[in-house]
């Protein structure tokens, strides 16, 4: 029964998806509002220096961003620590 | 794990960090950038930790040391950041870019390394960062298992 609800919710998502292609209603490659990407594409490499222009996004229109990226990380690293950690003798006999 | 694995892994190891670095320092030119190659040289790391047996890792990975790498890519980052402030810019500004110099110069279509700005050394401490945090996560976790198990 299960096998049945999953095909049939993967034909329907399928279905609708080819619908809208056809239909083009669904614009991939147009966005509506292209005004930033030609900013950067036409401006990033004499701004920044990157002939990359995801990197030159990434590390300078939005460098905060990776910034908070970097930090989250850390952060990670800091939860897995305490996590994991070695645990005292008097923890061991709260457990 | 086996002797075959462990030489391969051994033979496998240097150049996947050299591909890392690779796509680390190409971050501003080529695809790919801080996140990735650190992600590229971790799973080098991580592959050395799967093939080798557990007290030689823990002799050999210095958790204190990828600790001191994470923490000082993250403060050489901010200290990037805020180097703006001496030319009276902004948070983040890339004021060396076109100046000249080391990282100031002229950008082309065939791609120079020595441009960019900040950009470079911000992939070089993400990347470093990424390389620490994510080894150390994989390195915890082995030992975390190995004691409650």
């Amino acid at each position: 029964m299960k096998q049945v609800w999953t095909l049939s919710a993967v034909l329907l998502f399928a279905a609708v998806l080819t619908y809208l292609i056809a239909s083009g209603d669904l614009t991939f490659g147009q966005p509506a509002l292209a005004d930033m990407d030609n900013y950067f594409i036409e401006n990033a490499r004499e701004e920044t220096g990157a002939n990359n222009i995801v990197t030159s996004v990434v590390f300078d229109y939005r460098g905060f961003d990776t910034l908070g990226e970097a930090t989250v990380l850390f952060a990670a690293v800091l939860g897995v620590g305490s996590l994991f950690r070695k645990l005292t003798p008097e923890e061991e006999e709260a457990e | 794990m086996s002797k075959i694995v462990r030489t391969a892994a051994n033979l496998l190891f240097p150049f996947i960090l050299i591909f890392g670095f690779y796509v680390i320092v190409h971050g501003h030119l080529t695809p790919g950038g801080g996140f990735q190659g650190g992600a590229v040289m971790a799973t080098g790391l991580a592959m050395i930790i799967a093939a080798h047996n557990y007290e030689r890792i823990q002799s050999a990975f210095k958790k204190d040391l990828l600790k001191t790498l994470e923490g000082t890519a993250l403060v050489l980052f901010l200290t990037t950041a805020v180097s703006g402030f001496v030319v009276g810019k902004p948070f983040l500004t890339n004021w060396i870019v076109q100046a000249g110099g080391l990282f100031g110069g002229e950008p082309t279509v065939a791609g120079n390394l020595n441009t960019g700005g900040i950009i470079p050394l911000l992939n070089v401490f993400v990347g470093l960062e990424v390389l620490g945090a994510l080894t150390l996560i994989v390195l915890t976790m082995l030992s975390g298992a190995k004691e409650n198990s």
